[in-house]
């Protein structure tokens, strides 16, 4: 991977990603959204952190893939459920990845 | 005895505050990144450099992937906008939260990040801005400085050490406060749904993006 790429991918992804934050609050202005859209922005964390969390857990790429990893995420979501704290949780998923990569789990 | 007066910096401060435990997470998710791009055939200042200017994790970990797996430029670029496409209509629903021209009201879009934009949410459509300031303020230095970390530990492999868990751990923690609501619930089980059968037939990032759809079940009036 040669420097000039790096610095380019860089620079490319920055702008591009500074204009994906800019465009809702500049177009918005400082207007109040209408109720129906304000029901569909409520619902948005949600179906964004869901989708995020099933394409980390089962797929690598674009190919489905259930590991260690995915292990490590299941345990993660039951320990939150029972209210463990954060911290506790993330520890755990992160050891119990480790020990089954460490038994051969891909 | 006074009694204690309300502070116009008490949004600021409790954003602080509530972002320290999820900033020790991105402190180790972000060294991760630095070990990771280094490895990669990143130099250790590229890897921090690009902490500092997208703040992104997942956009950083796919564009570095991508170039590291022998992809094209433009792949690598277009994959990160894709993953980091969801920023578009986060952003949407942050700007009428936001004060000021469009200049100062895109500068302070950039302190959307998942875990500050979901913790800032009021949950009736608006933002806390201060809140969501003092909250990305303590992330960005975590992630910078994380990622600073990462770059200057030579040869740790994050991988067997599970690190990379942390990322998705961290969101469903997220996740699960947001879901104690029924309604909430179903969208993001058909969210997941979404992304999950999508991820065969799109490109990295795109499953997420297309998947945000789920939440247009808030159309229908008075649905539970």
């Amino acid at each position: 991977m040669d420097t000039t790429t790096v610095w380019l991918a860089i620079g490319l992804c920055a702008l591009i990603t500074f204009a994906e934050r800019a465009v809702g609050p500049v177009a918005t202005g400082g207007r109040e959204l209408p109720p129906v859209v304000t029901r569909v922005v409520v619902l948005l964390a949600s179906a964004l952190l869901a989708a995020l969390v099933v394409t980390q857990a089962f797929a690598d790429g674009d190919r489905w893939h259930v590991g260690a990893d995915t292990a490590g995420v299941l345990v993660a979501g039951v320990l939150l459920w029972r209210r463990v704290p954060l911290l506790v949780v993330v520890l755990v998923a992160a050891v119990v990845t480790a020990l089954l990569r460490l038994a051969g789990v891909p | 005895m006074q009694p204690a007066r309300p502070r116009a910096d008490e949004p600021w401060r409790r954003g602080v505050r509530d972002s320290l435990p999820f900033a020790t997470a991105s402190f180790v998710l972000s060294l991760s990144f630095g070990v990771v791009a280094v490895e990669s055939g990143f130099s250790p200042v590229a890897a921090v450099v690009m902490s500092a200017v997208v703040y992104g994790g997942a956009g950083q970990f796919a564009l570095v992937g991508i170039l590291s797996a022998g992809g094209a430029l433009g792949s690598a670029v277009g994959a990160a906008a894709l993953v980091n496409g969801r920023f578009v209509p986060m952003g949407f629903a942050l700007g009428p939260s936001l004060r000021g021209g469009p200049v100062r009201r895109a500068l302070e879009g950039q302190t959307s990040i998942d875990v500050s934009w979901t913790m800032a949410a009021r949950g009736d459509g608006t933002f806390d801005r201060t809140y969501l300031f003092g909250h990305s303020a303590v992330q960005y230095v975590a992630w910078v400085a994380g990622t600073l970390a990462g770059v200057l530990v030579p040869g740790m492999d994050a991988r067997a050490l599970g690190l990379d868990v942390i990322f998705p751990a961290f969101f469903l923690a997220l996740l699960v406060k947001e879901v104690r609501n029924g309604r909430r619930l179903v969208v993001a089980l058909l969210a997941a749904a979404i992304a999950f059968a999508l991820v065969p037939v799109l490109p990295p990032g795109a499953p997420v993006l297309v998947a945000s759809v789920a939440a247009l079940v808030g159309l229908r009036e008075n649905w539970r």
